[in-house]
């Protein structure tokens, strides 16, 4: 009869209760909840980027799965008789006219298509924001290494997603992208024509190509995508989300709010927010008119093509490459306009994927880290930092040249040099600047914990002497500026066979540039012996008081 | 068409003086005559504007003195400051005077276009002078700039012959040393067309064999569309395409969800 007596409560329950249990008792799903819902977030704008990523692609599943009812993804030829005056007559492939129906003839049509497409722009841009901020923060240290390949490979993979999604309309801007594809595949050597023939089906358009990309935007790659993200977040939940230091933070806790209810409740708002803005943007901006573009024919190209933000850099890559690198050399073109960028940028994109294990490696640091690093405090990886970012945005920049030329009343060969310039030598200048900048502010924070802040007060001592009162940080404020980890540069070290490697004295270099500028933190006795000096320079008796500005400091914070 | 003008008088004569009848003819044959010289002219290249008068000429050949021979000289006839004006024709100088281009101020590294500096009636006048220099592409007919043709065709023929420099909506582009195509979003149907016969600078000429003045008007009705109908999807960013939208995604989109970001967080503390 026991079993009877256990169902008695959840019937009083009513409906949802029973539900609720009947699902618990086949799933225990109540363990994960309570488990999940006890995580802790901790609270921080910057933390909230990743979510924005999340919640646009949410958005993007949501209008794209709309979008398939009525998109054809066939390179057939038709003839135009939709709504749209200006295109109607004109023979398109049954890609171009359904996009064309769904923006003029079908109810919210052109709604969610420009939903969809600004939010995939802001999905990939706030990957992009949100990977700097772990960046810049140190949040990829160890153990959350591998997350951070995760997440550059989703980075990777919105941008295909991106340029797949744009490839589909079979306008003209698009077929000019997948032309600029094709040639850049076809400057492979040996190997580019026959992958491009076995891309395209042929020679270059093809008739199967649209159906090849929609394959991959529309099954393959968000499958992917769905899997990684999972992943991602399944790894923020096994190593607890990261938090500035401060007053009662550690490295082994997490400060701020549980899943449940509070952050959920919030997370779920955020959600609707970012979804209102987006189809806020959407409803008031056009964004990819195909209409004006048109079909895609081999001939003709528009001024101003350019692709999706996201894939500007490798374009601006292709037009700051100097002319005249190509040559004939064993009966075949070798196109180093084309390879080099191919490289370079192939170069630059491991090395940001890979960089927290050279980091780990140069620093030879093998702790765990959950407090984020201040970025002034990481002087050396800030300014590296900027100068990726310099590179990537003189790239980026390079794909609006023409826009930049028209616009502002410039040439077009100056802005290309200037580029050139920007992208070659701007990131060592970038370099450099940062880690001064960075090291100047350690040099003020040191200041301020160990004599205060200037309070503006300027007294005369009985001497006659002039000196500006400091007034100490409160404590709160000061635990933020000292605590911070403090690396120095390792030591060469024989290894077991007592030799010193090449790779041994490669680290130690390495690690010597990586650190040889640092500002310690402030200790504990620097401090005592600070404020012990301070006490001796701010009791001073009697002093005649001239305030400048504020007019209420009052005389008992002299000499406290 | 002729025969039908012809008779209908004819038979309304019966009733009138024999006068009349031939009056009316006469008319009937004016007006269609005229109909027929102004279809043809589209076609042709004949004038189809009224013959300028002596005094329009003299008119011109003052301002011109006045206004452009320093430039191009007396008689037009060029110095090394400006080219030669013989046989540019009534089209190349009422697009150059009439969109402010000309008279030229500095040199830069192409003409810019400034607030028109002549009354139409001056502009024709300079343009008669010219004209009468030598035979050379007239001012349109209005009905192959009024936009009334085929914008699908217009468009088509567009992106084909005048997108890689003006973009496709016409928003401008970018050129070599400074040049540049301008955007297309305020010009009038004739400067359209002028710009076509003429080829001003670092533009080509585009004659009658390369687009028939058919196909002119089409492109006329199609860039009047589009400056006639916005964007049926909002706001067009300049219609500069993904560059406009990028920048725009960062600074309004991101820029907005951030400062979101921080009211959230803010209330909670
Ligand atoms: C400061 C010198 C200057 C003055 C003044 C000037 N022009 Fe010009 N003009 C030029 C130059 C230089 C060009 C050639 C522009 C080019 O094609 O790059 C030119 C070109 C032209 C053309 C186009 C010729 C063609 O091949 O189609 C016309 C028409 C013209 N000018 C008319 C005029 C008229 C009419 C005036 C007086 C109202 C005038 N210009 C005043 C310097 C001048
Ligand atoms: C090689 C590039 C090029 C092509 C192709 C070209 N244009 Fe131009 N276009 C120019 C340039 C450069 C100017 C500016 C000339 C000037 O300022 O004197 C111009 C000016 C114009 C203007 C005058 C704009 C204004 O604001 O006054 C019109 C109209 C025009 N073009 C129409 C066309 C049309 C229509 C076609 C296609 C049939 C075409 N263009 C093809 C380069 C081009």
């Amino acid at each position: 009869m026991s079993t009877v007596t256990t169902q008695q409560p959840a019937k009083k329950g009513g409906f949802t209760a029973a539900a609720s249990n009947y699902i618990d008792e086949r799933t225990s799903i109540s363990t994960a909840v309570k488990e999940l819902g006890r995580k802790i977030f901790p609270d921080h704008w910057s933390f909230l980027l990743g979510e924005v990523a999340l919640y646009s692609f949410v958005v993007i599943l949501l209008t794209g799965s709309f979008l398939t009812f009525f998109f054809h993804a066939a390179m057939t030829p038709v003839v135009y008789d939709g709504s749209y005056v200006p295109l109607k007559g004109v023979e398109m492939s049954a890609a171009m006219n359904s996009t064309l129906n769904i923006s003029f003839d079908i109810r919210g049509g052109l709604l969610m298509r420009q939903v969809h497409h600004w939010a995939a722009l802001l999905f990939v841009a706030s990957i992009g924001l949100h990977m700097l901020r772990i960046f810049f923060t140190g949040a990829f240290r160890k153990p959350r290494e591998l997350n951070w390949v995760i997440g550059f490979v989703l980075f990777i993979l919105a941008m295909g997603e991106g340029f797949t999604g744009y490839s589909l309309p079979d306008d003209l801007l698009s077929g000019n992208g997948l032309r600029i594809i094709d040639g850049m595949v076809k400057g492979i050597p040996l190997v580019g024509t026959w992958i491009s023939f076995l891309l395209f089906g042929g020679e270059f358009p093809g008739e199967q190509i649209v159906g090849r990309l929609y394959t991959l935007h529309i099954l393959l790659l968000p499958a992917i995508i769905v899997a990684l993200i999972a992943l991602h977040l399944l790894f923020i939940v096994i190593h607890k989300h990261t938090q500035f230091p401060g007053p009662g933070r550690t490295n082994g806790n997490a400060v701020g709010y549980p899943v449940l209810p509070v952050y959920a409740a919030k997370a779920g708002g955020f959600f609707f927010i970012v979804f209102g803005v987006i189809t806020l943007i959407a409803s008031l901006f056009t964004i990819n008119p195909i209409w004006n573009y048109g079909p895609y024919d081999p001939s003709p190209v528009s001024a101003g093509t350019q692709p999706d933000w996201y894939i500007g850099f490798a374009d601006g890559a292709l037009r700051l490459i100097p002319p005249g690198l190509e040559f004939v050399w064993l009966d075949r073109t070798w196109s180093f306009n084309i390879l080099i960028p191919l490289v370079a940028l192939g170069l630059f994109i491991a090395v940001v994927m890979l960089y927290p294990f050279v980091e780990a490696w140069v620093t030879g640091d093998k702790r765990e880290h959950h407090l984020l690093d201040r970025p002034r405090n990481a002087p050396t990886r800030t300014a590296i930092g900027a100068a990726g970012v310099t590179f990537y945005a003189g790239l980026w920049a390079a794909a609006s040249s023409d826009i930049i030329a028209t616009h502002f009343m410039l040439t077009m060969e100056g802005v290309i040099h200037t580029l050139q310039f920007v992208v070659i030598v701007g990131p060592f200048i970038a370099y450099f600047v940062t880690k001064r900048v960075c090291l100047a502010l350690q040099k003020k924070d040191r200041e301020l914990v160990l004599h205060g802040y200037e309070s503006g007060r300027i007294v005369k001592l009985p001497g006659g002497e002039f000196i500006e009162v400091h007034e100490p940080l409160d404590e709160y404020e000061r635990w933020r500026l000292v605590s911070f980890t403090d690396y120095k540069p390792l030591m060469i070290r024989p290894n077991a066979n007592g030799k010193i490697t090449v790779a041994q004295r490669v680290r130690a270099s390495l690690s010597r540039w990586f650190f040889e500028d640092r500002i310690a933190p402030v200790t504990k006795t620097e401090l005592e012996a600070a404020h012990g000096h301070g006490h001796h320079e701010v009791d001073m008796g009697e002093v005649e008081e001239i305030t400048v500005g504020e007019m209420n400091v009052h005389r008992e914070t002299v000499g406290r | 068409m002729r025969e039908k003008r012809t008779s209908k008088p004819r038979r309304k004569s019966g009733r009138r003086h024999p006068l009349a009848t031939v009056a009316l003819i006469a008319i009937g044959l004016a007006v269609t005559g005229g109909a027929y010289a102004a279809i043809n002219s589209s076609t042709a290249t004949a004038d189809t504007r009224p013959v300028a008068s002596q005094s329009t000429i003299e008119q011109g050949e003052k301002l011109f003195q006045a206004n452009c021979a320093t430039c191009h000289g007396m008689g037009a006839a060029g110095t090394s400051a400006g080219p030669s004006l013989v046989g540019v024709g009534a089209a190349s100088v009422d697009f150059q005077v009439g969109t402010g281009r000309m008279p030229l101020a500095q040199t830069g590294p192409q003409a810019e276009q400034k607030p028109v500096q002549f009354t139409d009636d001056q502009v024709k006048a300079l343009a008669d002078y010219v004209a009468s220099l030598g035979p050379g592409p007239s001012i349109p007919a209005d009905h192959l700039t009024n936009g009334g043709g085929n914008a699908a065709n217009g468009a088509e023929l567009f992106r084909i012959n005048c997108a890689m420099c003006h973009n496709v909506a016409g928003a401008g582009g970018a050129l070599t040393e400074g040049k540049f195509a301008p955007a297309l979003t305020d010009v009038s149907g004739v400067h359209i067309y002028e710009a076509m016969v003429s080829g001003p600078q670092s533009m080509p000429v585009f004659n009658d064999l390369n687009i028939s003045p058919e196909d002119k008007r089409d492109i006329i009705t199609y860039l009047k569309y589009v400056q006639d109908n916005r964007s049926p999807g909002g706001f067009e960013l300049g219609s500069l395409g993904p560059v406009a939208e990028g920048l725009f995604i960062w600074i309004f989109g991101l820029g907005s969800i951030v400062a979101l970001t921080i009211w959230i967080t803010a209330k909670s503390n």
